[in-house]
């Protein structure tokens, strides 16, 4: 048995100059969504084709970290493994501002934000999105729950149990932000019930990486190391989750492949493309996927240098993998008429154009900048950090 | 494991303190809950009072309201269709076609292999499965009895889940402020619209507008009750091949074509 001392940041001046910068942020994000609302969507680069852009690539990326990087409490209550309990806290906190930026993002890009309170009273459910709703708020308030459990010592024994609904719960909700696409039956580069798997390995690899950076940003300004040993562990498993999301990607791309209504799709991301194939190889693959692993496979001792810029790598290729799917799957032209070559005054048969627009890139930074700015909140006003963890750990191994 | 609670050492980068009443973080916390009801209040007043029901009344659920498209009929380069859609609806082009409204048009058809071109209007399909109504979050995309897809404008959120289901780019989102709306087309900016197959003029035994106006060109489109076999349309239906467009998709279309 340990004792894991808890402790909240009083905040010194690093602190609080990195939370009025991303108070900035917010702030630039509110404005941005405030200049779409009162001008229309006409002011972003977004039209009847590319329906869904940067604001969606933001908070899709988003909400994928946030179920993710509750993966590391979850390692702690639901397999046992005892050196994570101290960072559990913080990855309960953390899984919920995340949620909320994104949340906020795709709130404020609807044509009607004001209407927010249908969508909470009006549930059609058939549809993925009503279910995601649930599925959102429902996660929410589980994490809560399992955060409670967690710093109250009268329910800390409920804590494996509240631990493993919230593990069952962030399964169910990044197969849900999957599903959004994988039930597009008519557009070719979606439609696959692959998607809600490759979307979980994402969360898991893109929530990892960001919780690997913030430890480390919290590291860089301590008194007291995170402890080597822990964050190499963490590091071969972003190895192994890096590794997943290419496996499931790249079966989603082999069975899309072996699909003749989608080949002209595949051949198009893959081959023809422009950005999206510079894209896909350049970014997602190369430098997100394969040279992260490269940097991390099979090494003991790995630097804070070599740590930071793989956990970065791969977020940026995350990013970019996000980007390929929602803004390159709306771009590739709806297929009416296989067969034929089509035209028409709606760009018909056409690769649609998008071009982001500064209010829909300050929507999505804002959104980001509050998931941090709410979790630097969480890290001052409560008891979320362990203090001396180095030993903790070793303890309770 | 046991867990205590004290004061920071310093482990997140802050300078540790002596174990005292921490005035700031209650000033915090109070400003912190403060904010949060004046933010949540708003919202709890208007869930109360609820949302409207969408209404479909009138609609007949015996008929199912249909289109035949003659392709060979259709006219290349005539957009009488189109125009009398933008009349009837009071929608306009302003020369964005991506960002503009398109609730029917035109489009051209050329087989690669033999170069034969023809021409045919798309429009809402009116699906008996609208793959729009199944993915909206708020039930604003509904079907009508009769076989009308059409839009709650009142309680459509601008989402447009809608648009990225639908196989046939049927929908519109309203991108910027609008002027000189109809009374029987209401429209809005935010929200989402497309063919209403002219359910104002269809409930008062009228024909959609495109339909009337292809009558003084090609005649190529019919309508009527599909689901009536002893209708127009149904014995042109039973009597000739037709197609459905992406009739692989299996969301049965209300809108077929003749001759593509």
């Amino acid at each position: 048995m340990a004792n894991i001392v808890y402790t909240e940041c009083r905040g010194g001046q690093r602190f609080w100059m990195l939370f009025v910068g991303l108070l900035v942020l917010v702030a630039i994000g509110g404005l941005s969504a405030l200049y779409m609302e009162h001008n229309g969507h006409i002011v972003t680069g977004m039209s009847n084709e590319i329906v869904w852009g940067m604001p969606h690539v933001f908070a899709v990326f988003l909400i994928v970290i946030a179920s993710g990087v509750l993966n590391i409490a979850s390692l702690g209550s639901v397999f046992g493994e005892m050196h994570y309990k101290p960072k559990a806290r913080l990855s309960g906190v953390l899984a919920i501002t995340f949620l909320v930026g994104g949340l906020a993002i795709l709130v404020l890009d609807l044509g009607r934000p004001d209407r927010l309170t249908v969508a909470m009273t009006n549930y059609n459910f058939r549809s993925i999105f009503a279910w995601n709703v649930i599925l959102y708020s429902g996660f929410i308030g589980v994490v809560l729950a399992y955060l409670v459990v967690q710093m109250t010592r009268r329910w800390a024994k409920f804590t494996p149990h509240v631990g493993l609904a919230a593990f069952l719960w962030r399964l169910t909700l990044t197969t849900g932000t999957g599903s959004i696409f994988g039930f597009l039956m008519a557009r070719s580069p979606y439609g696959s019930a692959v998607l809600a798997p490759l979307f979980i390995a994402m969360s898991l690899a893109y929530g990892l990486a960001v919780f690997i950076l913030i430890r480390l940003a919290l590291e860089s300004s301590a008194s007291q190391g995170l402890g080597d040993e822990l964050l190499q562990r963490l590091m071969r498993l972003l190895v192994i989750f890096v590794g997943s999301v290419l496996y499931f990607s790249g079966v989603f791309h082999f069975t899309s492949i072996y699909t003749a209504w989608r080949v002209d799709w595949e051949a198009y991301l893959l081959l023809d493309g422009g950005l999206y194939t510079l894209l896909f190889w350049g970014l997602y693959v190369i430098l997100g996927t394969l040279v992260p692993m490269v940097m991390l496979y099979g090494r003991s001792g790995i630097s804070r240098t070599r740590e930071i810029v793989s956990s970065v790598l791969v977020l940026v290729g995350g990013f970019a993998h996000i980007y390929i799917i929602i803004v390159g799957g709306q771009a590739y032209p709806l297929q009416l008429f296989p067969g034929y070559e089509v035209a028409s005054s709606f760009n018909d048969g056409i690769v649609a154009r998008y071009v982001p627009t500064l209010p829909e890139i300050g929507l999505g930074l804002g959104g980001t900048a509050l998931a941090l700015v709410l979790a630097m909140m969480a890290m001052r006003l409560f008891r979320l950090l362990p203090k001396g963890e180095g030993e903790s750990y070793a303890d309770a191994a | 494991m046991t867990d205590r609670s004290q004061s920071c050492g310093g482990s997140c980068g802050c300078k540790p303190e002596a174990e005292t009443v921490d005035e700031s973080r209650r000033g915090f916390l109070a400003g912190a809950a403060m904010a949060g009801a004046s933010v949540i209040a708003p919202g709890v007043t208007l869930f109360a009072y609820g949302a409207g029901e969408a209404q479909a009344a009138g609609a007949d659920p015996k008929k199912r309201w249909g289109m035949l498209i003659d392709v060979s009929k259709c006219v290349d380069g005539c957009t009488g269709c189109v125009t009398a859609c933008q009349t009837e609806n009071g929608w306009k082009t302003t020369g964005r076609p991506a960002t503009d409204p398109q609730w029917i048009r035109k489009v051209t058809l050329r087989d690669p292999k033999t170069g034969a071109t023809k021409s045919a209007p798309i429009m809402c399909q009116h699906c008996a499965e609208p793959p729009c109504a199944d993915v909206c979050p708020t039930g604003a995309s509904f079907k009508r009895a009769d076989g009308i897809v059409l839009v709650d404008r009142h309680r459509c959120i601008g989402c447009r889940y809608c648009m990225m289901a639908c196989p046939y780019k049927a929908r519109s989102f309203v991108h910027e402020a609008l002027e000189d709306q109809k009374p029987h087309a209401p429209r809005g900016m935010g929200t989402v619209e497309g063919c209403t197959l002219c359910v104002h003029r269809v409930d008062k035994g009228v024909a959609p507008a495109c339909v009337e106006a292809c009558a003084k060109s090609g005649g190529a489109i019919m309508f009527g009750d599909i689901a009536d076999p002893n209708s127009e349309i149904s014995k042109v239906i039973a009597t000739y091949a037709t197609m459905q467009i992406r009739g692989d998709l299996g969301v049965d279309p209300g809108v077929r074509y003749r001759n593509l």
